[in-house]
C-alpha cells in the first residue's frame, strides 16, 4: 500500500479525476442549457383532453405538454384536492392551455387520476399572437372585411396567402413607424434643440426664427404624409380575420394583423416541424422581443451585448497596454510601484457591483452631468449624457477589466528576452524605438491574452450593468441610420440582463422559463465567438513573434 | 584558406596552442606606429559595492583585431560592454575614469547613446535575431535611422550579408523568418545587421561559444575578412579562437588587466606568470 502510494499512481489518479469532475460539469452545464433551450422551439403535440375538475364537472382543456412531476397524494390531499385514488405517488401534468385572454390563466396542473382521455386531433390549430399569447382551437372561418369568405377545410388553403398578405402590410407599419416616423421625430428634436440653444446663447432673431418655423412645417407636412399612409396601411391590414372555437366551446375572432403565424401541429410531418423549428429560432436570434421579453426573439439584446464589448475592448486595450509599459518599461522598481501592482491585482477582486456603484456616481451623474451642462444645455434638465447609458457600461466595464490587461500585459514584456532589447539597443535605437519596433509587437500575444480575460468577463457581467446602463426594452438601438449612427448616450438591452428580466421579472414565468435557457445558451455561445476571434487573432500574432526560446 | 588547414593542423603545439596561427602576425606592424581607436583611463567600475573591474588602460589600435581572454567572471564581457555603453542598463553600476573613443569621452551626459551605439556595433554570445524576416533584421538599424527608401535598403542589406558571407545561402528567402535559420547562420545573420548600419567598431561578445564547430570557423573568417574595415573587439574563453583570430590580446583576470600585447608575443612569450599559468591551463 505504502508502496503504491510512493510510485504516485494516486495522484494521478487523483489528478485526472478532478479534471474528468471538471469537464463533465461544463459539458453538463452546456447540455442543460442547449437541450432545455433549443427545445423549446420545437412544435410540441396539442393535446385535447376530458378533464374530471374539482366540482366533478367534465371539462375539455386543450394545449401542449410543458412539464411533469410526481407528489405525494398526501401533499395534495393536504392543500385541499378531492383525490380519488388510494395511490402514493401521484403524476400530473404542466399544460400550456394558452387563451389568456378567454380564460385568465394560460397555464393549468392537471392530476393524471382526473383525466378522462386524451386525444390528438390533427386540425387543432395554434395561433401565435402578438398580444396574449397562444390561442389554441380550431378554425371555423375565414372573414374578409366582417364577410365569411371560405369555411372549416377551406379555410385552410385561402388562409396562408392572406397571412402572408397581413405579415407584409404588419413589415410595412414597422418600417413606417419606426424608420420613417422616427426620423421625422429625431428630425423635429433636433429643431427643437436649435431653436432651445439660440434662445440660450440670445441668437433668438426672428430671420433665424423664420426659418426654423419653415423647417418645422416641413417635417409636419411629412409626418402628417406618413400618418396618412399609416392609416391606409391599417386600414389595409385589418381586412382579414379568422374565426376561432375555443375548448370551452366559445367563439373567437382573431385580426389576422395581430397573428404571427397559424399551424397544425399535430397534422405536420417531419419536413414540416423542421422547417417551423429552424424559422422560430431564426425568428429568436433575428427579432425584436414581444410581449414584455416572454415571445419573439432577443436580436437587441446579442446586439448591445456585442457592441458594448467592443467598444469596452477599444478602451481597456490601449488602456491597459499603456499602464503596463510604464510599470514594467519605465517606472523605477521600488517599493512605490510593488504598492502599485499589488494595488491593480486587488482591483481585480473587487466585486463587480462596486463598480457599478462607482460608473453610476462618476460618470453617469459627475463626468455625465458635466458635460450636459458644458455641451448640451439646450435638452436640459432632459439628461443626453448624464443619464446610464452604453458609453458609461463600457468605461465601467473597461475599469472592471483593466487590472487584467495591465497584469498579462505586464507578464509578456516581462518574457521578452533580454537578449532582444540588448540587440536593438546596440543598433543604435533608443528604448521607445526598441519597444515600438521589437518588445511590443513581441508582446502583442500577451495583450490578446489579457483581452480574452477581459471579455470573457465583461460580456458575463450583469450587476453592474442594471447601475449603468442596461434596460429591460430599448426603444432604439445604440447603432442606426440616424447621424451620428453610433449613439453612445442610448441605452442598450444586455443578454445577461434579459435573463435576470425574462427569469425573475416576468409576468409568465412559466412560459419563459424555456427563454431564459435559450437566452443562456446564446450569452454563451455569443461570449464563446468573441473569445474564439480573439484566440484565433492571439494564435497569429504568437506565430509570428514566436520568440527565440521556443 | 591556409586557416583552415590551421584547425586541424598536427603541428607540434606550444603550450597546447597552435601558435603556428600565429605566423601572419608576423606581418603586423608593431605597436605604437598604429591609429589609436578606443582608449581607457584608469577605468573603475563598480556592481553596487562590489568592484568589477580595477583601473584598466589599455589603447585598442585601428583595423585590428584585439581579443580580451581570462577566467569566467574576470569582467572581460564587461569591459567589452563598457565600449557602447551597454552597462547603462543595469541598475547600480558606476565607472570613473575615462573612456575615449577617437579621443572623446564616451562617458560625460551629453554624449548621444543611441548614435554612440551605431557607431560601435555589438553581437552577443548567443544569436539574437529579431522575430522578424531576414531581410529586415538587417534593414533594422537603417529604418532606426529613417532610412526607408526600399532600393536603397535593398542594396545596404545584400552588401552587408555578403560581407556577412551568408547571402549565398539566404538570397532566395530573405522575406523567411530569420528563426528558421541555423545558429551559426543567425549569428552571422546577426553580424550583418550589426555591419549593415557601418559602425566604427564592432564588439563580439563570445561570438560562437554557442556555435558548432563549422560554424565557429565560419565566423571566424568573418571576423578575419572584416578586419580591414571595422576595428573589432572580440570576448572570448577559448584561446584557441584568441590565437587565431586576433593581432593583439589582452588576460585579464579577477577585474585586473594582467597583460596586453601582441598575440604572437603573449601567446608564446608571456612576461606575467598569471598569464603563462592561464594559456597552459593551470586555471580557468
Amino acid at each position: 500500500m505504502r508502496q503504491w502510494f510512493r510510485s504516485g499512481t494516486p495522484w494521478i489518479w487523483l489528478t485526472a479525476a478532478a479534471v474528468s469532475a471538471s469537464l463533465i460539469m461544463v459539458i453538463g452545464l452546456v447540455s442543460l442549457i442547449a437541450i432545455r433551450g433549443l427545445g423549446y422551439f420545437w412544435p410540441g403535440e396539442v393535446l385535447d383532453i376530458q378533464y374530471r375538475d374539482a366540482d366533478h364537472h367534465t371539462v375539455r382543456i386543450i394545449g401542449e405538454r410543458y412539464d411533469e412531476e410526481r407528489v405525494s397524494a398526501s401533499r395534495l390531499r393536504e392543500s385541499g384536492v378531492d383525490l380519488t385514488t388510494n395511490a402514493e405517488q401521484i403524476e400530473r401534468y404542466l399544460i400550456k392551455t394558452g387563451n389568456r385572454d378567454v380564460g385568465g390563466l394560460d397555464f393549468r396542473w392537471l392530476i393524471e387520476p382526473d383525466i378522462t382521455t386524451i386525444e390528438r386531433p390533427g386540425d387543432v390549430a395554434v395561433i401565435e399572437r402578438r398580444e396574449w399569447g397562444n390561442l389554441y382551437g380550431f378554425l371555423i372561418a375565414l372573414k374578409q372585411g366582417g364577410q365569411v369568405v371560405a369555411e372549416g377545410d377551406q379555410a385552410w388553403p385561402a388562409l396562408a396567402q392572406r397571412l402572408d398578405r397581413a405579415r407584409d402590410l404588419f413589415a410595412q407599419i414597422r418600417a413606417v413607424q419606426k424608420e420613417a416616423m422616427g426620423e421625422v421625430n429625431h428630425g423635429l428634436e433636433k429643431l427643437r434643440l436649435r431653436e432651445r440653444m439660440l434662445e440660450i446663447r440670445g441668437e433668438n432673431d426672428p430671420e433665424r426664427r423664420l426659418e426654423i418655423v419653415a423647417q418645422r412645417q416641413e417635417l409636419a407636412a411629412r409626418y402628417a404624409d406618413l400618418e396618412q399612409r399609416l392609416v391606409g396601411l391599417s386600414e389595409a391590414i385589418a381586412r382579414d380575420s379568422i374565426v376561432v372555437q375555443t375548448a370551452d366551446g366559445g367563439i373567437v375572432e382573431v385580426p389576422l394583423a395581430k397573428t404571427v403565424r397559424i399551424f397544425r401541429p399535430n397534422s405536420m410531418g417531419p419536413t414540416g416541424k423542421i422547417a417551423h423549428y429552424l424559422e422560430k429560432l431564426w425568428e429568436f436570434v433575428s427579432d425584436d422581443p414581444r410581449e414584455a421579453n416572454t415571445e419573439g426573439g432577443i436580436f437587441p439584446a446579442i446586439f448591445g451585448t456585442v457592441l458594448m464589448v467592443i467598444i469596452m475592448s477599444v478602451i481597456v486595450t490601449p488602456f491597459g497596454v499603456i499602464a503596463a509599459v510604464y510599470l514594467r518599461e519605465y517606472a523605477r522598481q521600488g517599493v512605490v510601484t510593488r504598492l502599485i501592482r499589488i494595488a491593480v491585482n486587488n482591483l481585480a477582486g473587487v466585486p463587480a457591483i462596486v463598480y457599478g456603484v462607482f460608473g453610476l456616481g462618476f460618470f453617469v451623474y459627475f463626468v455625465g452631468g458635466g458635460i450636459d451642462q458644458w455641451m448640451f444645455p439646450e435638452s436640459l434638465p432632459a439628461p443626453t449624457f448624464g443619464t446610464p447609458g452604453i458609453l458609461w457600461a463600457s468605461l465601467t466595464l473597461a475599469i472592471l477589466t483593466l487590472p487584467v490587461v495591465i497584469v498579462a500585459t505586464e507578464e509578456g514584456l516581462a518574457r521578452i528576452p533580454r537578449s532582444i532589447r540588448e540587440g536593438s539597443l546596440a543598433l543604435g535605437a533608443t528604448k521607445a524605438e526598441t519597444l515600438w519596433r521589437t518588445v511590443l509587437p513581441m508582446a502583442s500575444p500577451a495583450m490578446m491574452t489579457g483581452l480574452i480575460l477581459a471579455v470573457a468577463r465583461a460580456a458575463g457581467e450583469v450587476a453592474p450593468l442594471m447601475l449603468v446602463g442596461v434596460v429591460k426594452l430599448a426603444p432604439s438601438m445604440p447603432l442606426d441610420g440616424d447621424f451620428p449612427f453610433l449613439h453612445l448616450d442610448r441605452k442598450f438591452m444586455h443578454l445577461g440582463f434579459h435573463i435576470y428580466d425574462v427569469g425573475f421579472q416576468s409576468p409568465n414565468v412559466e412560459a419563459a422559463r424555456p427563454l431564459v435557457y435559450a437566452t443562456a445558451l446564446l450569452l454563451v455561445l455569443v461570449i464563446l465567438v468573441l473569445n474564439l476571434a480573439a484566440i484565433a487573432i492571439r494564435n497569429r500574432l504568437r506565430e509570428k513573434y514566436r520568440s527565440l526560446e521556443s | 584558406m591556409q586557416d583552415t588547414n590551421n584547425l586541424k593542423a598536427t603541428r607540434p603545439l606550444t603550450h597546447g596552442i597552435d601558435i603556428s596561427a600565429l605566423d601572419r602576425h608576423d606581418a603586423v606592424a608593431t605597436r605604437g606606429t598604429e591609429e589609436t581607436c578606443i582608449q581607457t583611463e584608469a577605468l573603475n567600475l563598480y556592481y553596487g559595492a562590489k568592484q568589477a573591474l580595477k583601473d584598466i588602460n589599455i589603447t585598442l589600435p585601428k583595423y585590428r583585431v584585439s581579443a580580451f581572454i581570462g577566467p569566467s567572471g574576470c569582467g572581460k564581457s564587461t569591459l567589452l560592454r563598457c565600449f557602447n555603453r551597454m552597462n547603462d542598463l543595469i541598475d547600480d553600476v558606476r565607472i570613473d575614469g575615462a573612456i575615449l573613443l577617437d579621443g572623446a569621452d564616451i562617458q560625460t551626459r551629453d554624449v548621444n547613446v543611441a548614435e554612440l551605439r551605431r557607431r560601435v556595433g555589438m553581437v552577443f554570445q548567443k544569436p539574437n535575431p529579431f522575430p522578424k524576416s531576414i531581410y529586415e533584421n538587417v534593414a533594422y538599424g537603417l529604418r532606426i535611422n529613417g532610412i526607408n527608401k526600399r532600393r536603397y535598403l535593398d542594396e545596404v542589406v545584400e552588401k552587408a550579408l555578403r560581407d556577412a558571407a551568408l547571402w549565398d545561402e539566404v538570397k532566395d528567402r530573405l522575406n523567411e523568418s530569420a528563426l528558421s535559420l541555423s545558429g551559426g547562420q543567425q549569428q552571422r545573420l546577426v553580424i550583418a545587421r550589426a555591419i549593415a548600419v557601418e559602425p566604427e567598431v564592432l564588439l563580439l561578445d563570445e561570438p560562437a561559444s554557442a556555435l558548432d564547430p563549422i560554424s565557429t570557423l565560419k565566423i571566424e573568417e568573418l571576423v578575419y575578412e572584416l578586419k580591414s574595415r571595422y576595428t573589432i573587439v572580440i570576448v572570448t574563453h577559448n584561446m584557441q579562437q584568441a590565437a587565431r583570430v586576433s593581432d593583439y590580446t589582452a588576460f585579464m583576470y579577477m577585474g585586473e588587466m594582467i597583460e596586453f600585447d601582441s598575440a604572437a608575443t603573449l601567446f608564446t612569450n608571456p612576461r606575467d606568470r598569471r598569464t603563462e599559468d592561464y594559456i597552459t591551463g593551470r586555471y580557468g
